[in-house]
């Protein structure tokens, strides 16, 4: 039977990208699966194109199916669901063929353990039997609903690209022309230069679809197109400096940080608002599940505007002097502010200090950005230092580089790329594999641009990094940067005005309130400790007693003349004295136990036989 | 006036009791009493009937309403009710004698009872009544505690719960308008209906149908009255067995012992022709029971009974018999012992002897006496091992007392256990001494190892000691250096750290050992770090080098982690620099930062980090006054011991998350708008605030899962059918048959009342 089901974030109406960058008729080979490609001929689809001593392997989506059985067949643990069939011709059927592959299919461990979110490692107390079918109840579900999760794995068709270089080869010296070159037409057609030289160095934004793209120059030109196909939706001149530009949920609003004030257009550039209580902003961050535009202007404010109802929600003072470094993490919310004193704080609406503060450089913060799990920060600083941060909880550096004139724009694609600007140069790092951080040893790839670099952004869903420079715009193809899947109830690029209109209306219902924002995002599955001790602790003052503590030993009445008053006393202290008496006992065991541990620890260490050990009978 | 009417009264009865010897009738004593042959009265009465038949003289019948003189039984008539009297309603009494009868014996009964014992109180009546009545309900109640359970524990509930079972029923049926047409079809049907199949039910005729019921019913009756008179049988061998035991009765009992007794010698007598095998098993079972008897102390003259006896034998001659008697038992059972284990009881002796007497010996002597090829030859064997075996007599005894204990029945079976034994402990003593030699070896191996180990061991402890040495020196010129205060180092109280470290949760010190290890396999951590870590995690590995540990738990240091030299990106592209006009003026202002930057960003940071763990820490409260017990004013201080009393010391808190990280200030106020969102009450049968934490883990949203799971998460917990009625639950809904027992009392009983009703009914309406 098969199942009709959708996945959690693949594309549901929309057939799969045919766009994507593609390289033509190669089949793609996993950097993590060299060993396992067979060298048999039904494989290999003949000798390698060969081009200036080096091979380029670009996405591609079709992936032969040998390949695949193999990776099935290495992986370790294949949880078997199938069900056992007691007597195999039961299953028979009438043409007395056999089912080869009994029952569901199988489904991989691992995939199933990324949608587990129940944490197990916690111990629970011990609870009643109530409790327990309960909490059972609880498992069963989260494992069914991740085993099934898993299934719908498999329609995430589409595959990241990547670059690879042969053997020894820099992948960092590759250029964009030898990359624009080896692709097909319609990614060659995504390298695109647009050269603005009058209006200064440019700040650049897309859409959280990635369809669309807004630039906003120093001098005031604001332009906003569909840059796919190159359709200009507006074009205007502001007539006033422009620090940064931001789209708003949608493509069809468009936020401008001009010099005083904060304004807001649609995509026909008709200026809707003009926000004064947003004045000399220096940075914008659009929070797309919260509604919020988060605002850093000079006066040392960060400002918190809920746009769906057009009211300021927190204007908080960062007291640290002129905000010019701003950055939101995508897992929590947080805004992250860099600071002239090397700190980096972490903002959240609802509290009036920074949730945290974490030195990260000697001189000022430069830059920061958050890459989309929420796990890593990198932040570079006027000590021309470069360092990925651990943000789950330890915000202890990962990872260190010295850059040679420091980088003044960071940013992370959806797959953790990472991308510094210096200069006119654009350094691309990779990460060794999913889930890791970008290794800073060797840049991926590096691009020179005609002008410095005034803002940068990986394009959502597309292998595309965006660069504003003093010279105008320049889109970069970047292998492997974006994922190659999207949710088409999410995010999709393709949608029409009616499919947006209705997806604005979902995500207004489902906007989560500001004051939510906070370090872990999980919180909210958390019951409220304190105020529950509270509750209970005026219950007890309320009633005079612990309505759930256990209660004293009262002697039970015995017969005449035994129930004395000095008898009763006895009773109860020895059952006060044998109580006593277990803790004793307990508290000794423990002890005891934590003792045989450390002899334990330091046996290995002396695990050295000595000489006298033959004596020892 | 009452003493007349009494009197009055007295004489009316007087007179009826005379009356009563009179002919009640002469109706009745002419069809009756024939024999009496009272002529007189007779005459006298046909005379006054003659004179009552002219009409004035008619003597009008009075009404029998009040005792009087005059009683006759003319009297009786039936003028009030309006009916003529019947003969037959005169007779009515003769016939029911019978019922009288049964009075008559209950009343007897009754009389034979000294005392009618006093009913209850009202309320301990209707409180026995409640019980009753509880117990039955909840008797009744209590199938449905299952079905209670499970529909609270159901996933979902759908109402109503009758489910209409879909009728397969015939297409003649649900076509009522179909109709045999074609001429096949109309044959078809023709020939079925003569011959009375059935047309639109296909599997069963009627009448098999029928017959198929009778014959389940038929069935079901004869095993039903088979299962009852099962059960008649259990009971009535029961109460049978009851009352036998109940009897108390010595004699009685002392018979049936004694009849059981003899019986079972008599099948023993014959089981020992029959089947010498079972007789044995039989035997030996008589044997045991003796011996349970002699070790029962039961006929020695230490009874309660015994000694009564003993001391009434002097002058009663029965208690002397019944002594003699009991003497003459145990003696009985004491010789008989003796003459059942003479052989035992020798070797018994001679195992004694054995134990004593050194094994060797023992094992000839056994020779001379065991008859048996099979221990002979294991005895050959045992000598041609002595010498091996001497070396270890612990294990010698073990299968000598299996010898000794061996009896003739058994001898074969134990000589192989011995032999197998035996084999054994060869093997045994042959792997030791092999072992003695290859002991000898390693030992040599073993030393030279040891040797070498020492000195790897001694060039670790070198090498450690260089580390050390180093590494002070290195940590003095930091300290020189350094203008920071110390907060990292450890080192300065390194007693007081230990307590600390021994209290703490073995957990945190894994996570932070963790964590370490992954910093130092992290290349990319900056090399000074990493080395000065190292150098610190080294000497670990020695025994003689405890305290080291200690040095896991430092803190990261702020310093190293800030002035770490990276290496450098050799970048292919190194940015050109030309820049515009205020790009060039701000990277002036960035140069003169940069020359200014260093300590002093650490040292406020540091001091931040102070100030915000100082504001955190609950505050300590100061309740002294001054002046108050003591002189008070200008220049005068409270003291020191009323400062210290009235100083309420604040509880510690939590330690901070903070605590280990030098460079982070993470802030530890709650985040009340977000807890207001926040569960704050456990739902009920939770009692810990994880447990309901788990729960609630797994989102349920559209966005997280797939479209099946999701519907599957808010499938709602009762569906109900619009327009329709919801019933309470029957027994047929969940499956029960409604002919549970307590229900079919309640059935059977109903109608038992309505009809008993019913007949009182219709007495009633047949007496009036």
């Amino acid at each position: 039977v098969g199942e009709m089901e959708t996945a959690p974030k693949p594309g549901r109406d929309v057939p799969p990208k045919k766009d994507k960058v593609q390289t033509k008729r190669k089949k793609p080979r996993r950097y993590w699966e060299e060993e396992t490609v067979p060298t048999t001929a039904g494989t290999s689809p003949g000798p390698p194109r060969n081009k200036k001593n080096r091979e380029l392997r670009l996405q591609g989506a079709k992936s032969t199916h040998i390949l695949k059985k193999s990776r099935i067949s290495k992986k370790p643990q294949v949880q078997k669901k199938s069900r056992e069939w007691k007597n195999p011709e039961s299953q028979r059927s009438l043409s007395g063929a056999q089912d080869p592959f009994p029952g569901p299919a199988p489904v991989p461990v691992e995939v199933v353990q990324k949608f587990c979110r129940i944490d197990k490692s916690r111990k629970l107390p011990q609870s009643k039997a109530k409790t327990r079918s309960r909490l059972e109840v609880a498992e069963a579900e989260e494992e069914e609903t991740s085993i099934k999760a898993a299934r719908s794995e498999l329609l995430l068709a589409e595959e990241p690209g990547f670059l690879e270089g042969e053997d020894g080869e820099d992948t960092a010296k590759i250029c964009q022309a030898d990359i624009v070159e080896a692709v097909d037409i319609a990614s060659a057609a995504k390298h695109f230069d647009l050269n603005l030289r009058q209006f200064g160095p440019y700040r650049l934004n897309y859409s959280r679809t990635g369809r669309h793209l807004a630039f906003g120059g120093r001098r005031g030109h604001v332009a906003a197109l569909d840059w796919i196909t190159k359709k200009l939706m507006c074009e205007i001149n502001v007539m006033e400096a422009v620090r940064d530009i931001r789209f708003l949920h949608s493509e069809a609003l468009l936020a401008v940080a001009q010099n005083r004030w904060l304004h807001i257009y649609d995509n026909q550039g008709i200026e809707l608002h003009c926000i004064r209580r947003c004045d000399r902003v220096t940075r914008l961050e659009f929070l797309p599940f919260h509604f919020l535009l988060a605002t850093a202007s000079e006066t040392g404010f960060l400002t918190y505007l809920d746009v769906s109802v057009g009211k300021i929600v927190a204007a908080l003072n960062a007291r640290a002097g002129r905000l010019d470094v701003m950055s939101q993490n995508p897992y929590n919310a947080v805004i992250h502010l860099g600071h002239s004193n090397g700190t980096v704080s972490l903002w959240s609406p609802a509290m009036k200090e920074p949730l945290a503060k974490i030195l990260c450089h000697r001189g000022g913060v430069r830059a920061v950005a958050v890459d989309s799990t929420g796990t890593y920060m990198a932040s570079s600083g006027l000590d021309h230092q470069l360092k990925i941060f651990d943000l789950r909880g330890t915000f202890q550096p990962l990872s260190t580089r010295t850059l040679p004139h420091g980088a003044g724009h960071l940013a992370f694609s959806q797959r953790g790329l990472l991308v510094a600007g210096m200069g006119d140069v654009v350094n691309i790092w990779a990460g060794q594999g999913k889930a890791s951080p970008p290794s800073l040893e060797q840049p991926y790839l590096t691009h020179r641009l005609s002008g410095p670099v005034h803002g940068l952004q990986f394009c959502p869903f597309e292998d595309v990094l965006g660069v504003g420079h003093s010279g105008g715009i320049t889109s970069m193809l970047v292998p492997g940067a974006a994922e190659p899947n999207f949710d088409g109830l999410e995010s999709n690029p393709y949608r029409s005005r009616k499919q947006r209109q209705e997806w604005e209306v979902k995500a207004l219902l489902e906007k989560v309130p500001a004051e939510l924002i906070c370090l872990d995002p999980r919180a909210l599955a958390e019951v409220d400790v304190i105020s529950l001790e509270q509750r209970k602790k005026e219950q007890i003052e309320r009633l005079g007693y612990d309505p759930e503590a256990k209660a004293p030993f009262q002697p039970k009445p015995k017969q005449k003349s035994r129930s004395s008053t000095a008898s009763l006393v006895k009773r109860k202290r020895k059952v006060m004295d044998e109580e006593h008496r277990e803790k004793v006992r307990q508290s000794l065991e423990q002890q005891q136990q934590l003792q045989q541990k450390k002899e334990a620890k330091t046996k290995p260490t002396g695990a050295w036989p000595s000489a006298l050990d033959r004596f020892v009978r | 006036m009452t003493a007349n009417r009494l009197t009055e009264s007295l004489l009316a009865l007087s007179q009826q009791e005379e009356l009563v010897d009179l002919p009640k009738d002469y109706l009745l004593s002419e069809s009756e009493d024939e024999g009496d042959g009272d002529g007189e009265r007779k005459h006298q009465k046909l005379l006054e009937a003659i004179s009552s038949l002219d009409g004035k003289n008619r003597r009008k019948l009075a009404e029998r309403s009040e005792a009087s003189l005059k009683v006759s039984e003319f009297n009786v008539s039936s003028e009030g009710s309006g009916e003529k009297l019947v003969l037959a309603d005169l007779l009515e009494p003769v016939k029911t004698s019978s019922s009288l009868a049964t009075v008559k014996k209950q009343l007897n009964r009754v009389k034979s009872k000294k005392t009618v014992e006093l009913p209850l109180n009202k309320e301990e009546i209707e409180r026995i009544h409640r019980e009753v009545a509880f117990n039955k309900t909840s008797q009744v109640l209590s199938k449905w505690d299952p079905i209670v359970l499970k529909n609270r524990q159901a996933e979902q509930l759908v109402f109503p719960l009758e489910k209409e079972e879909p009728i397969i029923a015939p297409i003649e049926h649900v076509l009522s308008s179909w109709k045999a047409r074609t001429p096949l079809e109309q044959e078809i049907f023709n020939l079925l209906r003569k011959n009375k199949q059935p047309v639109t039910d296909p599997l069963l005729t009627p009448v098999e149908k029928a017959s198929l019921q009778a014959m389940s019913l038929e069935e079901a009756k004869v095993r039903r009255a088979e299962l009852q008179r099962a059960r008649a049988l259990q009971s009535y061998y029961e109460a049978k067995a009851r009352r036998e035991k109940k009897i108390k009765s010595k004699k009685y009992h002392k018979v049936v012992k004694k009849g059981k007794a003899k019986k079972a010698l008599k099948e023993f007598e014959q089981l020992r022709k029959v089947n010498p095998a079972a007789a044995l098993e039989e035997l030996e079972k008589i044997e045991k029971a003796r011996m349970m008897e002699r070790m029962s102390l039961k006929h020695q003259n230490s009874g309660k009974w015994a000694k009564s006896k003993a001391i009434m034998a002097k002058y009663d001659l029965e208690a002397r018999q019944a002594m003699q008697e009991q003497l003459a038992k145990n003696k009985e059972l004491t010789q008989k012992l003796k003459v059942a284990s003479e052989s035992e009881e020798e070797e018994g002796g001679a195992e004694v002897e054995e134990l004593l007497v050194p094994d060797a010996v023992n094992e000839v002597q056994m020779n001379v006496d065991g008859p048996n090829p099979w221990m002979l030859r294991s005895c050959t064997s045992d000598t041609k091992e002595a010498a091996t075996e001497e070396e270890d007599p612990e294990q010698l005894p073990e299968p000598v007392a299996h010898e000794v204990s061996e009896s003739e029945g058994e001898e074969r079976p134990v000589a192989e256990e011995d032999i197998l034994l035996r084999e054994f402990e060869e093997r045994r003593s042959l792997r030791q001494r092999s072992e003695l030699n290859q002991d000898a070896e390693p030992a040599d191996s073993q030393e030279t190892k040891d040797s070498s180990s020492q000195e790897v061991l001694s060039e670790l402890r070198a090498l450690s000691q260089k580390l050390k040495e180093d590494h002070q020196s290195r940590k003095q010129k930091a300290s020189s250096e350094a203008t920071v205060p110390q907060v990292q180092r450890e080192e300065p109280a390194p007693e007081e750290e230990e307590p600390l470290l021994l209290q703490r949760p073995e957990r945190v010190q894994m996570l932070e050992e963790l964590e370490k290890e992954e910093c130092f396999q992290n290349k990319e951590l900056s090399r000074p770090v990493l080395e000065g870590h190292w150098s610190e995690k080294t000497p670990n590995n020695h025994p003689d080098a405890p305290k080291e540990k200690k040095k896991k738990e430092q803190m990261i240091d702020l310093q190293n982690l800030l002035t770490t030299q990276s290496l450098s990106v050799k970048s292919l592209a190194v940015p050109t620099i030309e820049m515009l006009e205020d790009e060039v003026e701000r990277n002036q202002r960035q140069m003169i930062k940069e020359a200014f930057a260093g300590d002093d960003v650490i040292r406020d940071f540091l001091k931040e980090k102070r100030e915000a763990v100082e504001a955190s820490k609950p505050k300590d409260v100061d309740l002294t006054l001054p002046g108050w017990g003591e002189w008070g004013g200008v220049g005068l201080k409270p003291s020191a011991k009323k400062r210290r009393r009235f100083l309420i010391k604040a509880p510690e808190g939590p330690p901070r998350k903070d605590k280990n990280l030098p460079n982070v200030i993470i802030n530890e106020k709650r985040n009340i708008h977000a807890a207001a969102h926040q569960v704050r009450v456990l739902p009920y049968p939770f009692t810990h605030h994880r447990q309901f934490e788990r729960t609630i883990q797994t989102p349920i949203g559209s966005t997280w899962n797939t479209q099946r799971a999701f519907q599957k998460l808010t499938t709602p917990k009762v569906i109900t059918k619009p327009g329709h009625i919801i019933k309470p639950i029957k027994a047929e809904d969940v499956g029960y048959r409604s002919s549970s027992r307590s229900d079919l009392s309640v059935i059977q009983r109903n109608p038992k009342r309505v009809t008993t009703r019913h007949k009182k009914q219709l007495k009633k309406n047949s007496v009036d």
